[in-house]
């Protein structure tokens, strides 16, 4: 492998990616949304006297709350009443699945537009002329959707931890953010489903021809997601630094398996019968 | 250069090269020429490495394209038939991504692309996003990408089609250029046969993925029309034309319109001596002119013996 001729693939996938608007948009207000309109909002609307004075309170008990979170971290909310607790409850923990919808969606977006929108454009058979081969090829497409994915998704995670720290503080006092399973969410989760992401929309890319088909179907992934915020909201699931690691590993086994999927299926062969 | 033994290619039932079996040397303008859906493009994925046929072989330098891809990818260039370049890349960002993918380094790229910038008239354009070009200009493009690494062998397919005549012209002069000029071999698909008889040295002409013949334009002129082809025009005519032109066993067809005469001959050594009786014969000749058969008439001759079998 010529790790070059892959550089010079994955950066000119994401100079492209980068000059369309239709993808980059929502690759920007989506993790904007996420990492600091959302925890704006629930830090500050429940403080609002408007709110405060139609009686809008939370009928959840401490004790109702504690109940869905694990001990260890039921426990760093203790003292805190149950409208302060909620905020911290919902970004310090909640929130977490949620995160992933970030990786997901800009590698998504990336590795549509560079597999199935070099077909849409009809570039890919230019491509497919170049001395570069079928792993090369292969590798530096995944690396050009993958690592915006980790990357937006890294400095969306330092955002919304400086954001919820100092929405924070004036209740809590100290910097409470990230609480111990965001670790292996940030670092062992979020790139796995970064190349989840990625390795599944090579295959639905492999089989339909506009950039459009390949994102849409590609976000069926976002199931994944809704199951992990459904099991943790309804506390059959704690995603703790132990649950973490293991959704990780699973994550990653399935991109393993997905990758040498992808591998045999990216040739010449396959690719030009559908130019 | 090129050495092509019993090709096959199916597509599910459909087969789109059929026991192709052609040579192409070092130095020649090569063409494929075809209807389309004759199996032109098939035969240049073929012998890229794009396609694996079923059955037969193929060398390009000597190596299988099948195994050695690759190696063989790095010393061609293939204009494929639509342009095939970026579009929200600029003229020099689309060259040099070509540029780093064939592996020129970096001090040799940077002058190589503003070589073929300046060579194909686009410097001026170099910064600017390869959307914004004209037919023309596009094509230009990407016939500066395919010359870019400076390959020993170029892949043209269809290299005028949808371009307006003066671009054409334009492209068809840098095709004589790289390939008079630079020794480059070039392997050139059409269906534009004057565009054919113009820049080629030999023709292959393919149809449904068959070939039907292969040679020299005038070789396959010979073999397909053995008759010498004759226009004598006249001043004025001599006394009993159709008398003395049955005199010449010779002449196996002969037809007037006018003042021209139109001859089919035997052989050309008779031309001399009839152009001598029809002389004593009293007629004033204004030109006597061997007619060069069209690359266009070979073919459609072809066409018509391939019908005339079925």
């Amino acid at each position: 492998m010529r790790i070059p001729i892959i550089a010079a693939i994955a950066k000119k996938d994401l100079r492209e990616v980068s000059r369309n608007r239709t993808a980059w948009i929502p690759a920007v207000i989506v993790p904007l949304i996420f990492f600091i309109v959302l925890p704006v909002g629930f830090f500050l609307l429940p403080r609002l006297s408007i709110i405060q004075s139609a009686g809008m309170r939370s009928n959840i008990t401490p004790q109702e709350l504690q109940a869905v979170l694990p001990p260890d971290i039921a426990s760093l909310f203790n003292g805190l009443s149950p409208e302060g607790m909620i905020p911290f409850a919902m970004m310090g923990y909640f929130f977490a699945p949620m995160f992933l919808i970030v990786p997901l969606m800009i590698s998504s977006i990336v590795s549509s537009e560079s597999f199935a929108g070099e077909k849409e454009r009809k570039t890919l058979e230019g491509l497919l002329y170049s001395p570069a081969t079928d792993t090369e090829l292969f590798i530096g497409k995944l690396l050009a959707a993958f690592l915006p994915g980790v990357g937006f998704s890294l400095i969306g995670f330092v955002l919304y931890a400086v954001v919820v720290n100092i929405l924070g503080y004036p209740l809590i006092g100290r910097i409470w953010f990230p609480l111990p399973g965001w670790w292996p969410l940030i670092f062992w989760i979020v790139p796995g489903v970064a190349l989840l992401a990625t390795s599944v929309t090579v295959l639905i890319s492999a089989r339909v021809n506009t950039f459009i088909e390949a994102y849409q179907t590609g976000g069926a992934l976002v199931v994944l997601v809704i199951g992990l915020i459904a099991g943790q909201a309804s506390g059959a699931i704690h995603l703790t630094v132990r649950v973490n690691m293991l959704v990780g590993l699973i994550i990653w086994l399935i991109d393993f398996v997905l990758i040498r999927f992808c591998l045999k299926l990216f040739n010449r062969h396959a690719l030009i019968g559908k130019v | 250069m090129i050495a092509v033994e019993n090709l096959v290619k199916d597509f599910g039932p459909h087969r789109a090269v059929d026991h192709l079996s052609f040579s192409v040397r070092a130095g020649e303008v090569f063409g494929l020429l075809g209807p389309n859906g004759a199996g032109k493009t098939t035969t240049i994925r073929l012998l890229n490495g794009l396609y694996h046929p079923q059955t037969g072989s193929s060398r390009i330098f000597g190596l299988d394209p099948v195994i050695k891809g690759d190696l063989i990818r790095a010393r061609v260039g293939v204009l494929t038939e639509t342009p095939a370049l970026y579009e929200r890349l600029s003229a020099e960002e689309n060259l040099r991504f070509s540029g780093n993918l064939c592996g020129i380094p970096q001090e040799r790229l940077v002058q190589r692309v503003n070589e073929v910038l300046d060579w194909f008239d686009l410097s001026a354009r170099s910064k600017d996003r390869v959307a914004g070009f004209s037919k023309g200009m596009k094509q230009r493009m990407a016939l500066a990408r395919t010359i870019l690494h400076e390959p020993e062998l170029l892949y043209l397919d269809e290299p005028t089609s949808s371009l307006d005549p003066e671009s054409a012209l334009q492209v068809n002069d840098l095709i004589r250029k790289f390939s008079h000029a630079d020794g480059r071999t070039v392997f050139l698909c059409t269906h534009n046969l004057v565009e054919a008889q113009r820049l080629c040295d030999r023709v292959a002409v393919l149809e449904q993925g068959h070939l039907l013949a292969i040679g020299t334009p005038a070789e396959l002129s010979h073999s397909l029309f053995p008759a010498v082809r004759l226009i004598i025009e006249f001043a004025s005519l001599p006394a009993d034309l159709a008398n003395l032109l049955s005199l010449v066993p010779e002449i196996e067809n002969s037809s007037l319109e006018g003042t021209l005469l139109h001859l089919e001959l035997a052989r050309s050594a008779v031309i001399p001596e009839l152009v001598t009786a029809l002389v004593n014969a009293g007629a004033r000749i204004l030109r006597v002119q061997p007619q060069e058969l069209s690359l266009e008439d070979v073919y459609f001759r072809l066409q018509e013996k391939k019908d005339g079998v079925k």
